[in-house]
């Protein structure tokens, strides 16, 4: 059924179709409407779930990993402060091997306080174990949570996945979406069914104590996890094709990267307005493209390198900064290309933090900028865009 | 090595088990010899049999079942992070009840500082949330599993790594956080203390509890020989002093209604004091102080009982 | 031997009784009942902070392998008829 919503909403009608049967809820601005709709399907009647109330969202993940545990479908949703009060637990349904579905409305830390968009919450977990898909609209949002469960429930993975929407962007505005018909979803995407669960009358202990000589082979196997996602993905997502008629461009959405002579990557919303700005610079005869980065975890290893071996020169843009080197995805994807034969010239863009706006003229001075210093072949490795103070004029 | 007298008459009562025989205990368990929470946990489970699924945080609890794959239990754990005990008992629950699993004990296992400390926040949330579960905390007065670190339910007056006495006599200062009084004011059906020297009295009080519905919170006190710098042989012992002492009465509280399930005799809390090395370092009128707070709270409790809140 | 990652869970699951730990070998003193003065009163079982006592026809049966020898036995016994022996002697 086509409505009209908001990627909150989106959120909530994922969890719905999908079935969840646990749902841990915490508010935090901007994902409180999810929590809320959860509520309102809960009560009605319209959905068939235990729904907890809990009491903090360290909470909210813990009472997640006990369910899962038990063998329920579980699903929570957080935002910022929220995600990384969870940081320890996350870990934990990680190492667990808990297939845990979680909605992150990817907003920026304080202090300062601010309620708007960045994405220094989300990639600070990137070290916890979890798949990590950026959306950039509504519809992805939703999707995305059939397919994660698809992709986390299998036995072979049994990972946990968190659907990352830009704070107010896509949490707050509507777009049109289409929510799948229950038995459509229900033919793509079966019951949990674990190989392993907590029961009463089994007297097994899960998650006990190891010694260093028995540790690491746990970690190895989770790793394994993770690097199999990256195929099962592309499956599950070809499969969804199929079933529901709607795509997204696998774990590297490309937008016109053929025959690009420079690209930028970017993920989440921005990447849905620097596809216009591709189109717009294209109508003026500038070779370039936008690379969406729709996975954080698994990361794309084989798409960058592919993508990076063609191209002259590649921009990053980070709405995270992880005070190393640069931003979380330039590091990571640098670090990737590496081992290119042919590399191109690279530079980060930090832009966007704490919501402040990444406009289309802002975009096509980065694209500007990236064509600039590829045919400098090289430059400043790192700009922070749009900083008052600074000698350059974005806006 | 010391011997105990006991009247004849009591001997002659005992002619066969008192406690169910059943054990879901295996040995090999790798506590400390003489630990009070092997005991703990083997009466629990004498009273709430083999349906039983526990949750246990980073604890004591969390090491004793021995490297995997060793489980000295014959019923299921679940092993959580420190603080959210809470959080596990009602996830749990969740689960059991949306997949339709019958008939199964949902029990939170976990250490004083677990409870009055880290995890306060969680078991709060699950008692306003009337979570069906049972909550036992084991109190053994410190962060024993860490190696004896002051937690909030150290008593006044004892000595713990963090609180050594030293030349400033820096020992605890501050009274023993009342956990089942902060039970009580959350409105729960059921709250009991339980202690490893009555058996039968723990026994029954976890059929009690395993028969309400909503989130029953059990307080049983866990001598422990390394941290309380206590003889071995003498955990039965303290435990039982410390309930004739009125220092750690049995009572429970059932519908907001407290009664006090064994008297006590009353002795001097010296008597307890005395062969537990962590108290070694009062002074008589430190003595004094404690046995007053104690006969304070043993009135209150008593008026407590009368009045029927 | 470490077991192969191919081997093990995904997570680790403990299913083996904890009798694989010989507790036993802690110990530095260890009870010997006289069984002549028992009682039969049961309380040695229900005091045993290990299980590792039994009662067969109300006698203990202590269990070597795992008795720690914390003396809780000894000291509660009601007839006075376990004595805690340091090991290596008698």
């Amino acid at each position: 059924m086509r409505m009209v919503m908001t990627g909150n909403y989106a959120s909530a009608y994922g969890a719905k179709v999908s079935r969840a049967e646990v749902i841990a809820a915490y508010p935090i601005t901007p994902q409180t409407s999810i929590v809320e709709k959860l509520a309102d399907f809960v009560s009605s009647g319209e959905m068939k779930a235990k729904y907890i109330p809990v009491e903090s969202e360290h909470s909210a993940m813990a009472a997640c990993i006990a369910a899962a545990t038990a063998g329920a479908r579980t699903y929570t949703a957080t935002s910022s402060h929220g995600l990384t009060l969870m940081h320890e637990v996350l870990m934990w349904a990680s190492a667990a091997r808990l297939p845990v579905v979680m909605t992150n409305v990817s907003r920026a830390m304080a202090p300062p306080w601010s309620v708007w968009v960045d994405h220094m919450d989300s990639v600070a977990q990137r070290d916890t174990g979890w798949l990590q898909f950026f959306c950039e609209g509504n519809q992805e949002v939703l999707d995305t949570i059939i397919m994660a469960y698809k992709v986390c429930e299998n036995r072979g993975i049994m990972l946990p996945a968190m659907i990352i929407e830009d704070a107010f962007i896509l949490s707050h505005t509507s777009e049109p979406v289409d929510v799948p018909d229950q038995e459509l979803v229900d033919s793509f995407l079966p019951p949990f069914d674990p190989e392993l669960k907590i029961e009463p009358g089994r007297a097994r202990g899960f998650g006990s104590l190891v010694r260093p000589d028995q540790y690491m082979e746990f970690r190895y196997k989770a790793m394994l996890a993770m690097r199999d996602a990256h195929d099962r993905f592309l499956r599950v997502e070809k499969e969804f094709k199929q079933v529901f008629g709607r795509e997204y461009g696998g774990l590297l959405d490309m937008y016109r990267c053929d025959d690009a002579e420079v690209v930028l990557v970017a993920a989440g919303s921005v990447a849905a307005t620097a596809k216009d700005v591709v189109d717009a610079l294209r109508e003026k005869g500038q070779a370039v493209g936008l690379a969406r980065l729709r996975s954080f975890r698994p990361f794309p290893h084989e798409e960058v390198r592919a993508l990076a071996s063609k191209v002259a020169g590649m921009g990053v843009l980070d709405r995270s900064y992880t005070f190393g080197a640069a931003g979380a995805f330039f590091t990571e994807i640098k670090g990737s290309v590496y081992s290119c034969q042919k590399r191109p010239v690279m530079k980060n863009y930090i832009a966007g933090l704490g919501g402040r706006h990444i406009t289309p003229k802002i975009l096509e001075k980065i694209f500007e900028d990236i064509q600039l210093t590829t045919k400098r072949g090289g430059g400043d490795e790192v700009e922070w865009v749009d900083v008052a103070g600074l000698p350059r004029r974005w806006r | 090595m010391g011997r105990r007298r006991r009247a004849a008459e009591e001997v002659a009562l005992m002619a066969k088990t008192t406690i169910p025989e059943e054990e879901f205990a295996y040995p090999g368990s790798t506590g400390c010899p003489g630990c009070g929470a092997n005991l703990v946990m083997r009466y629990l489970l004498k009273g709430l049999g083999e349906r039983t699924v526990l949750s246990i945080p980073a604890c004591c609890w969390a090491v004793m079942p021995g490297y995997w794959p060793s489980n000295c239990l014959k019923v299921p754990i679940l092993y959580t992070a420190f603080e959210a005990t809470g959080a596990g008992i009602s996830g749990l629950r969740a689960a059991f009840d949306i997949k339709g699993v019958e008939d199964v004990t949902v029990v939170g296992f976990a250490g004083d500082g677990g409870t009055v400390d880290i995890g306060l926040q969680a078991l709060s949330g699950a008692a306003e949330r009337q979570t069906d579960a049972i909550y036992v905390m084991y109190d053994n007065e410190a962060y024993m599993n860490t190696g004896i670190q002051r937690s909030g339910a150290t008593p006044w007056g004892a000595w713990t790594t963090t609180t050594p006495v030293g030349s400033t006599r820096e020992y605890k200062h501050e009274p023993k956080k009342d956990i089942m009084a902060i039970m009580q004011a959350h409105g729960i059906p059921y709250a009991a203390t339980l202690s490893v020297a009555h058996p039968e009295d723990f026994v029954k009080k976890a059929q009690k509890a395993k028969s309400i519905k909503g989130l029953r919170f059990m307080h049983a006190m866990s001598p422990c020989p390394p941290g309380w710098r206590l003889n071995p042989q003498l955990t039965i012992e303290v435990a039982r002093l410390a309930v004739d002492t009125h220092l750690f009465p049995l009572y429970e509280i059932e519908g907001g209604k407290l009664r006090i399930t064994r008297k006590g005799k009353g002795t001097p809390v010296k008597e307890y004091l005395k062969i537990q090395g962590r108290f070694s370092h009062l002074t008589d009128d430190e003595v004094d102080a404690i046995q007053k707070a104690v006969d304070e709270r043993w009135a209150a409790l008593l008026e407590s009982e009368s009045k029927g809140t | 031997m470490t077991k192969s990652y191919e081997e093990i869970p995904l997570t680790p699951i403990s299913d083996s009784p904890s009798t694989m730990n010989m507790t036993g070998l802690w110990r530095a003193f260890r009870p010997v009942v006289d069984i002549s003065r028992c009682k039969k009163c049961t309380l040695c079982w229900k005091f045993c902070p290990d299980a590792a006592i039994t009662l067969v026809d109300g006698v203990p049966v202590i269990d070597l392998k795992y008795c720690k020898g914390c003396g809780i036995c000894a000291h509660e016994c009601s007839a006075e008829c376990i004595e805690m022996v340091k090991e290596g002697t008698g």
